[in-house]
């Protein structure tokens, strides 16, 4: 399955891009499992991953849980917890 | 249009005036405009940059905005928040709401900011005199949008 994954913020500074479009093995069906997935590449995303507190995930630009599931060409976005207003 | 995101500034006046007009309903209309400050957590902030997610920024506020409508009696409710870089005494957000009577114009209007600031996807970065870092979310923030989950 293919999925574009976006970074925000202080994790796109640490992971160093702000996007990447990637083909996942068949067993990341799952935010959870897309996560694990990235840590498991090793740097930069395990230290961006374990460092950044409560990274919060979107999937198709809504808020996403763990077991939220992916799609083909899913938009799958990380970004630590918001600051706005 | 009900949510906007911009580089610009916004004349607070000059946006309630337009939510309110030919529209006679209206007795209350409450709203809030959020500044940046000069300091924070006990450094001097010289410049505020602010970054969102384009696209589901605007959703997730609309989102924010119907569900107010849905638990107060407010006509109209108006979110406009700033991106880009800005400096102290610049304004930021602004959130208005129109009801008939103050109380629902009032609780919108709190709600919806509550709910902005731990749900809608903006990040801030300061600069300080020792250099950039990222704003930390406040716990506080997310107290507040609690209390609104409660029963009833």
């Amino acid at each position: 399955m293919k999925v574009t994954v976006l970074y925000f913020a202080r994790l796109r500074e640490a992971v160093g891009r702000d996007r990447e479009t990637l083909e996942l093995p068949a067993e990341v069906t799952t935010v959870g499992a897309l996560r694990a997935w990235l840590i498991a590449r090793g740097a930069p995303w395990s230290e961006a991953f374990t460092e950044i507190k409560r990274i919060r995930a979107a999937v198709a630009q809504e808020m996403a849980r763990d077991d939220t599931r992916l799609s083909e060409d899913a938009e799958v976005a990380f970004f630590p917890p918001v600051t706005g207003g | 249009m009900p949510v906007r995101i911009q580089h610009e500034d916004f004349d607070a006046g000059a946006e309630i005036a337009r939510l309110r007009a030919d529209d006679p309903r209206v007795g209350a209309v409450a709203s809030f405009v959020g500044v940046a400050r000069d300091r924070n957590d006990g450094a001097a902030i010289s410049t505020l940059a602010l970054e969102h997610y384009p696209g589901m920024t605007e959703k997730a506020i609309e989102a924010i905005v119907d569900q107010a409508k849905a638990r107060w009696s407010a006509f109209e409710i108006l979110v406009i928040h700033r991106i880009g870089t800005l400096k102290p005494l610049d304004q930021i957000v602004l959130v208005v709401a129109t009801s008939s009577h103050r109380g629902d114009a009032f609780a919108a209007c709190e709600f919806v900011m509550d709910y902005l600031k731990t749900e809608a996807p903006f990040w801030k970065k300061e600069s300080t005199p020792a250099g950039e870092r990222w704003v930390d979310a406040r716990e506080s923030d997310e107290a507040a949008r609690s209390r609104w989950e409660g029963p009833g």
